[in-house]
């Protein structure tokens, strides 16, 4: 379909979203990502019976635990679409873009880990 | 391949026709040991499906389904796909046929064509694109859609001029202009047609408009409209001005149900169904509310949770349903279409709608009446293959089979079904030479990697233009030289092409490069292919890597160069990450036992059973009562009047004898241990507890059956005269002549189904009872016969049998649920009173016999349930892996399904089924071992704390504690998800080839560089 959306976006592939820990969002977070998406089946659909509601439930919790840590929740989210939902995808990347540029940079790298590196 | 010898069978079979079901057949048949040739007129596999927007009733993208089976019948080993071919004759018989081709020219050859698509970016020529069935243009130079296989162009020399300019840019050297048609010879065992039907051409409905009027379009055309890929890019417009419709109405049993227009009187059974989906996908697509219309005869929603979509689209979406013949649509002001229309009372009304969707049937084409008439196989009277009930798949010429809508119109998962059924019998003349003449790849040993320092070698794609003519590849090549680990690279023209696979292959040894990076398209398509050429260099298979630039990259970000190759920069750098990281993984590979276990002895287990047992595989047999038959026992005739009787007979009598079965009756399973390929299944006698059997065995199939309900209504029980439909088939099978005195007899239609506490049609029962009404018709001719009903679901050809009805003088007076007939017998006769809509008042009907036509249940069986693991739907019928195209396979390996217990369904259909079951059943225990993927699920028991979360996480239940004290994942059950590997507090589960180091390295490469290089930059 070749539907443009912003360049910001990367993929890193999973066998199904219930492969997803918490700590690999976590991870990101850390590693100074400004937000980050799960991306899995259709409520119901999922290939793996249940992975997309296991999925749901950790980025819920990751959601939680950033909030605690004082980091916008908002910069971690879980969206349902099926293979066949090509303009969604892009709208969710376009939607998920807007929603980061909204909170603006990362906290985490303006403060520690990161500028330590980059000095 | 192997020389056939003088009297052996040919192990290989030719599949005529490549759509869902050819393609089907043929990966069963490839699967379990025979070459097949998959023969299409077209220059790419797939058939209709890829032109479907979505599929009922699960709404499931048509492409997405069928994409990846067309990726497997494209790279099988042992498919041999021949495009743009017919077929002229065939000579010869079963075991030996030759069959003469006609190989279309292509003008472009497939094997060098990449797919690249510039040749058809820059073909000058437009020409009426018939993917998009002539609602858009496309160019001389074309592909029927992106994900056609096999992924190559072809030149339409109707249109092309000849101009060279392709010729000239193809970096390829693909176009061969000076291509001609020619003749070739296959040597096949067994043939199968799998044709299928085109779609009927409404031009002849004058009164439609169809043909003058761009908004009143064809429900094909509607489906291309609807479509992503479609000329309007998904988004819903009528063609006359391209502007979002605010009303839809679709006419039903277009070219179907109809002899005053066409000669079609059948039904084409999938109309009604996809009118719904249209409707309620159109209301989806559509801004604004969308109002839908169905114009409809009979709603013929028969098939597995079709009710409950058609109520779904009623009740949730509010989708309007008509019940109406119209006669004439009428263009009226600013593209708008007036339908005038006479409903149920015989008033005439008028509407006006945007748009009009034509709902047209099904036809087999003029070129597959042609075929068969070459081949010698016999018609009926609608030009479809002549089959009988008991033969399903079998045509009238010895060795050619049929699938498909060819044998009678029908939607996706029963050409399916009769698909795998036809790869079953083709298999079962030719089991002596399987194995003869399919392929093996020869493969060097892998190379020991283990310790060595990781030696990483990438591949940057330009893909012709498609991501080279975006990114700056040699910049994206240049940078990966610096990134850790990497000894080699170098940027292709076309990585995928043969010769970039043998340079692969040669610098893998020549720089020993332990690791392969490939960025390019997407691993969905490429990843096997490009495993296979590393594992072709001697390396192990899992130690490739991809970075998909393409699709995820230069398709979506064509207006932004700098952007796109920023992106596959830092793709490449987390694929090579990874890379570093890979672990070779071994593949179990697992002996099996090539026996089956069927559970239940009706003719659909029957028929399983001995379709194995006749192909060499040992078969036990569990039936729970004494007597095998099932159903069948109490059923008269088929709807086109075979004895079922002498058929069952015979059946019982093979099973009994034949050598291959061993038959348990009064037995039931109790427990169920191992996995696909070794099972261990433990019977015991109903009357006996004691009395235990364990068998081994390598498959399971369920044909556990289903039962009539017992009604709860009409004095049903409390009144003789008040019969089920199975209850007056064993009187009419006793004695039909007690019925000669009866003079008036009243059917009631849906009695328990189609009720909110049971929301499915049981299928079966309008045939059955017009069937049984035209019994009673013969036996006495005088007597008044009246069928009751809500809509006449007289499906396909059964069409015929509702038209003799009528014809005979069987009255049909319709009910609505919620003006049920009223029965009583206060003053002795039966007095049965019914609101008729056409008269439009009450009638009162005094019978001498009532037949109901009661639910079809699906029996228990708790104690299969339980021990097999295996799921049901709310209704209590067994859960197939995918409605669409897994109709007879478990969600779990080595489980397969037919029969009653999957849906109510006609003898010939639950035949076939059984059929199907043993296709698949057979291309589990046709090969020596299983190979299984090692994407698994892999426990360090030293982290194990015994916690149980995995045991709770599996979606399976494959995690079980061993007798060492900890969690044991056997990989032949772990489907290699992760999610117990995210579960597990101990972090003692990883999951290979996607292990946390490997997804942290990912991503920590893509961040850490980003802030780093964003730092550097200001």
């Amino acid at each position: 379909m070749r539907l443009n959306y912003p360049t910001n976006i990367r993929i890193i592939n999973v066998p199904c979203t219930g492969r997803v820990d918490i700590l690999h969002l976590l991870k990101a977070i850390e590693d100074g990502a400004d937000g980050v998406y799960v991306v899995g089946c259709l409520e119901g659909d999922c290939h793996y019976l249940t992975g997309n509601l296991k999925a749901r439930k950790r980025v819920n919790y990751v959601k939680k635990l950033l909030e605690e840590m004082g980091i916008e929740p908002g910069r971690v989210e879980i969206y349902n679409l099926s293979a066949a939902q090509g303009p969604r995808f892009a709208e969710i990347a376009r939607e998920f873009t807007a929603r980061i540029k909204e909170l603006g940079p990362t906290p985490v790298r303006a403060g520690g880990k990161a500028k330590e590196k980059a000095a | 391949m192997a020389a056939k010898s003088g009297n052996s069978k040919v192990g290989s079979v030719m599949v005529v026709g490549a759509g869902i079901a050819g393609i089907q057949a043929s990966l069963d048949l490839a699967e379990s040991g025979f070459y097949v040739h998959l023969v299409d007129a077209s220059p790419s596999i797939g058939g209709l499906m890829p032109q479907l927007d979505k599929t009922f009733p699960t709404n499931d993208c048509s492409m997405c389904i069928v994409s990846p089976k067309l990726v497997d019948a494209g790279r099988h080993l042992n498919i041999n796909i021949i495009s743009n071919t017919e077929v002229d004759f065939v000579e010869g018989e079963v075991g030996n046929f030759t069959a003469h081709l006609v190989n279309h020219p292509r003008f472009i050859d497939p094997v060098k064509c990449t797919g690249c698509g510039v040749c058809k970016q820059h073909c000058p020529v437009t020409a009426v694109n018939e993917f998009n069935e002539g609602l858009d243009r496309r160019a001389a130079t074309y592909i029927k859609y992106p994900q056609a296989v096999p992924l190559a162009y072809a030149i339409d020399r109707e249109t092309c001029i000849g101009c060279g300019l392709c010729e000239k840019l193809c970096l390829a050297k693909a176009v061969v202009y000076a291509e001609e048609e020619r003749r070739s010879t296959l040597e096949v065992g067994a043939i199968i047609l799998a044709p299928g039907n085109e779609v009927f051409d409404p031009t002849a409905f004058d009164t439609y408009s169809y043909a003058h009027h761009p908004n009143v379009v064809t429900s094909l055309e509607f489906e291309r409209i609807l479509s992503a890929s479609g000329p309007y890019q998904g988004h819903l417009m009528r063609p006359y001005d391209r502007e979002e419709p605010k009303s839809v109405a679709w006419l039903q049993c277009v070219g179907s149900r109809d002899i005053n227009h066409c000669d079609n009187g059948y039904c084409s059974a999938v109309c009604c169904m996809y009118a719904i989906k249209e409707a309620v996908i159109a209301k989806e697509h559509s801004h604004e509310p969308l109002d839908t219309a169905i114009f409809f005869m009979d709603m013929r929603t028969y098939g597995k949770d079709f009710e409950k979509y058609y109520e779904r689209a009623r009740e949730e979406h509010g989708v309007r349903f008509i019940r109406s013949r119209v006669h004439t649509v009428d263009p009226v002001e600013e593209g708008r279409l007036k339908i005038i229309y006479t409903d149920e009372e015989g008033k005439s009304l008028e509407e006006e709608f945007d748009m009009v969707v034509l709902s047209s049937g099904f036809q087999p084409s003029k070129r597959t009446v042609e075929l068969a008439e070459r081949l010698g196989i016999e018609l009926n009277e609608h030009n479809f293959a002549e089959t009988s009930s008991f033969e399903p798949v079998k045509t009238s010429r010895e060795g050619i089979f049929v699938c498909g809508a060819f044998r009678d119109p029908k939607d996706i998962p029963i050409s399916v079904m009769e698909a795998s059924a036809a790869a079953a019998a083709a298999a079962a003349p030719l089991v002596e030479s399987r194995f003869t003449l399919t392929k093996t790849k020869e493969l060097p040993a892998e190379r020991l990697v283990a310790g060595e320092e990781p030696r990483v070698g990438v591949f940057v794609c330009n893909c012709g233009i498609n991501i080279g003519g975006y990114a700056d590849v040699p910049a994206v090549r240049d940078y990966a030289r610096n990134l850790p680990n990497v000894v080699h690279v170098e940027d292709n023209l076309f990585t995928c092409s043969q010769d970039t696979q043998e340079k692969i292959r040669e610098v893998i040894k020549e720089k020993d490069i332990n690791r392969v990076v490939v960025a390019s398209c997407s691993p969905r398509t490429h990843e096997p292919m490009f495993q296979e050429t590393i594992r072709e260099a001697g390396l192990n298979k899992y130690l490739f890597e991809m970075a998909n630039i393409r699709d995820q990259d230069t398709w979506v970000h064509q207006n932004d160069p700098q952007g796109a190759t920023q992106k596959a920069k830092d793709l490449v750098r987390s694929a090579v990450a990874k890379a570093a990281l890979l672990d070779p993984l071994e593949q179990t590979v697992l002996g099996l036992n090539k026996v089956a276990l069927v559970v239940g002895g009706g003719v659909a287990g029957m028929v399983a059973a001995l379709s194995l047992a006749d192909q060499g595989f040992p078969v036990h047999l569990v039936e729970k009562t004494g007597e095998l038959g099932g159903n069948a026992l109490k059923l008269r005739k088929t709807w086109k009047g075979e004895d079922i009787g002498s058929y069952v007979k015979d059946l019982v009598a093979r099973v009994q004898s034949h050598e291959h079965i061993t038959l348990h009756t009064n037995t039931q399973v109790v427990a169920n241990t191992g996995f696909v390929g070794n099972f261990d299944t433990i019977l015991e006698k109903v009357d006996d507890p004691e009395q235990k059997t364990t068998v081994q065995h390598g498959v399971s199939i369920v044909a556990t059956g289903g039962k009539e309900s017992r009604p709860t209504e009409y004095l049903y029980g409390e009144d003789d005269r008040v019969l089920t439909a199975l209850e007056l088939d064993s009187r009419l099978k006793e004695d039909g002549n007690g019925f000669k005195n009866v003079n008036r007899a009243v059917f009631i239609q849906c009695v328990g189904s189609r009720e909110p506490e049971r929301p499915y049609c049981s299928k079966i029962c309008c045939t059955h009872s017009i069937e049984s009404a035209l019994q009673l018709k013969e036996l006495n001719p005088d007597m008044n016969v009246y069928i009751l009903y809500r809509d006449i679901r007289t499906y396909g050809f059964r069409e015929e049998l509702y038209k003799k009805a009528r014809a005979k003088g069987i009255i049909f007076i319709r009910y609505s649920l919620e003006r049920k007939p009223q029965v009583s017998n206060g003053s002795g006769s039966l007095q049965v009173q019914v609101y008729d809509p056409i008269l439009g008042r009450d009638l009162v009907i005094p019978a001498d016999a009532l037949v109901l036509a009661s639910a079809v249940l699906p029996n228990e069986a708790k104690e299969v349930v339980r021990a097999l693991k295996v799921n049901q739907n709310a209704e209590g019928f067994f859960l197939e892996a995918h409605m669409k195209l897994r109709p007879v396979d478990f969600g779990s390996d080595g489980l397969f399904l037919c029969g009653l217990a999957h849906y109510p369904k006609s003898i010939d259909e639950a035949i076939a089924q059984a059929q199907a079951a043993a296709a698949r059943a057979a291309t589990v225990l046709a090969k020596d071992v299983i190979t299984l993927g090692a994407v698994k699920a892999v426990v360090e028991p030293d982290k194990c704390a015994v916690c149980l979360t995995c045991v709770r996480t599996c979606p399976f239940g494959v995690p079980y504690i061993g007798e060492d004290g900890y969690a044991v994942i056997d990989p032949a059950g772990c489907h290699g998800c992760g999610a117990c590997v995210a579960e597990c507090p101990g972090k003692a589960i990883s999951l290979q080839h996607f292990t946390d180091k490997q997804l942290i390295a990912k991503t920590e490469a893509l961040l850490l560089k980003e802030i780093g290089e964003a730092a550097a930059g200001k």
